[in-house]
């Protein structure tokens, strides 16, 4: 089946079986090896990116569902060579080691930063536990990302002090 | 693991996705939000033929207020309902509930609708809408008919639905008077609940004057507690929760799995029943609109 969607900005036609996933189209079809499949259940969270803006598992979504969609990656939350403040702050966090999950973090995170922003909502402590809990991570514990999400949010002025 | 090869077809119109199920039988599997097909497609434990994609029908993504009521389409995603755009006692029942459901993209993606017809034993809408004693809107070609929740679920992961039918919503009374509480119980964050327990009470003058008490994780589905119910009415406000934990106790026979025993269950179906007791009685009423 014959898809057209819009990926990190930019317009992309596909061909794809129905039943690859959006992650595996993402990955195969478009080289868009970022984003990650770890337990293809929607449980682990390597996969999520942001469709329309709105974080999704891509492991749970065919690609045919996703015709005249928008949808952003891991690669498009900033341009070439530059980080994005969520990237900036899971680097100088150490909030990563293996960096298998991160793509899902940051994809989950940067949705949520963003929407708060354009909103002028603020996030505190408790959605972004929410949030960063809709990952899994063995390597870190999860304090060095909740840190970096709180640096990040910080930065981008949508964070609930003393939230 | 990759799902097995199918049809896939998008529904433009809800008659045509009706059209679809009814030639098709039991080839074809509806899918909504997919949170739950997708998985068990991706374990090759569903391999239906034909997936009828009903997303893009916007009319069973609608949350509609009726007199005396609230009816939510089929599509209407766990998120919308987190996110409290329902309002009253009601909504804030629905938003408490919604945030214990797996994840948030898990939330922005799955569909109450999706989730009564997947009928997960452990599925919290399926106990809410049990104790709320909901009705089930379905539809097939040029048919519609309505179930109660406990009609509509049969046991783990069976339901009423024909192979051609289609949920296309819900309807949940507003009482007014009346107030709703919710607990579960999970392993882990975003995991399955093993127990949990929904209440809806009305208090008169300090005094429970009617309760619905339901639990899920002591058997196939999600079941009313008649006896706790009887068992709360005309109790003083502030003993009500003590003594739906002991009618539960004394009521429930779960059988246990794996390394969780029956007594575990049963004090743990007693504990989530406390909570969403107590939850209820501290919790606001419904107004009168």
């Amino acid at each position: 089946m014959r898809i057209e969607l819009s990926v990190n900005g930019v317009a992309r036609a596909l061909e794809c079986e129905e039943r690859t996933s959006l992650a595996d189209a993402l990955r195969e079809q478009l080289g868009l090896t970022g984003t990650h499949l770890g337990c293809e259940q929607g449980s682990c969270g390597a996969c999520s990116v942001l469709l329309d803006g709105q974080p999704v598992r891509s492991c749970l979504l065919f690609a045919v569902q996703c015709d005249g969609a928008a949808i952003t990656t891991v690669e498009g939350l900033a341009p070439a060579g530059e980080l994005h403040p969520i990237q900036r702050a899971f680097h100088e966090q150490h909030a990563l080691q293996c960096g298998f999950c991160t793509p899902g973090f940051l994809t989950v995170l940067y949705g949520a930063l963003e929407d708060a922003r354009r909103a002028s909502r603020h996030l505190d402590d408790n959605e972004l536990t929410t949030l960063v809990g809709s990952g899994l991570c063995r390597c870190t514990g999860y304090h060095p990302i909740l840190a970096a999400a709180r640096q990040a949010a910080r930065e981008l002025g949508v964070y609930a002090e003393g939230g | 693991m990759k799902p097995q090869s199918f049809e896939y077809v998008r529904a433009g119109t809800l008659d045509s996705a009706l059209e679809i199920l009814a030639d098709a039988g039991d080839e074809a599997k509806v899918i909504a939000g997919g949170q739950s097909l997708v998985p068990v497609m991706n374990l090759r434990l569903a391999r239906p033929a034909v997936l009828v994609d009903i997303n893009p029908l916007a009319e069973l993504a609608r949350v509609e207020q009726r007199a005396g009521a609230l009816r939510l389409g089929a599509l209407v995603r766990h998120r919308t309902l987190e996110r409290g755009e329902v309002g009253g006692a009601l909504g804030g029942l629905l938003a408490e509930v919604a945030g214990h459901i797996g994840h948030v993209p898990v939330r922005v993606r799955g569909s109450i609708g999706g989730s009564l017809a997947h009928a997960d034993p452990g599925a919290e809408w399926c106990l809410v809408a049990l104790a709320l004693e909901a009705e089930v809107e379905i539809a097939r070609r040029g048919e519609r008919r309505r179930l109660t929740v406990d009609a509509f679920l049969d046991g783990p992961f069976t339901t009423a639905l024909a192979p051609d039918e289609l949920v296309l919503g819900l309807e949940l009374a507003r009482r007014p008077g009346w107030s709703y509480g919710f607990a579960e119980h999970a392993r882990t964050h975003g995991a399955f609940a093993q127990s949990g327990a929904c209440v809806a009470l009305q208090v008169r003058d300090e005094v429970v004057a009617a309760a619905r008490v339901a639990v899920m994780g002591v058997g196939g589905r999600a079941e009313r507690l008649g006896p706790v119910e009887a068992a709360v009415v005309g109790r003083p406000a502030n003993g009500a929760a003590a003594a739906a934990a002991g009618a539960c106790r004394e009521v429930v026979d779960p059988a246990g799995y794996d390394e969780v025993s029956p007594d575990y269950l049963r004090a743990l179906a007693a504990a989530v029943v406390r909570r969403a007791t107590a939850a209820a009685i501290a919790a606001p009423t419904e107004e009168r609109q």
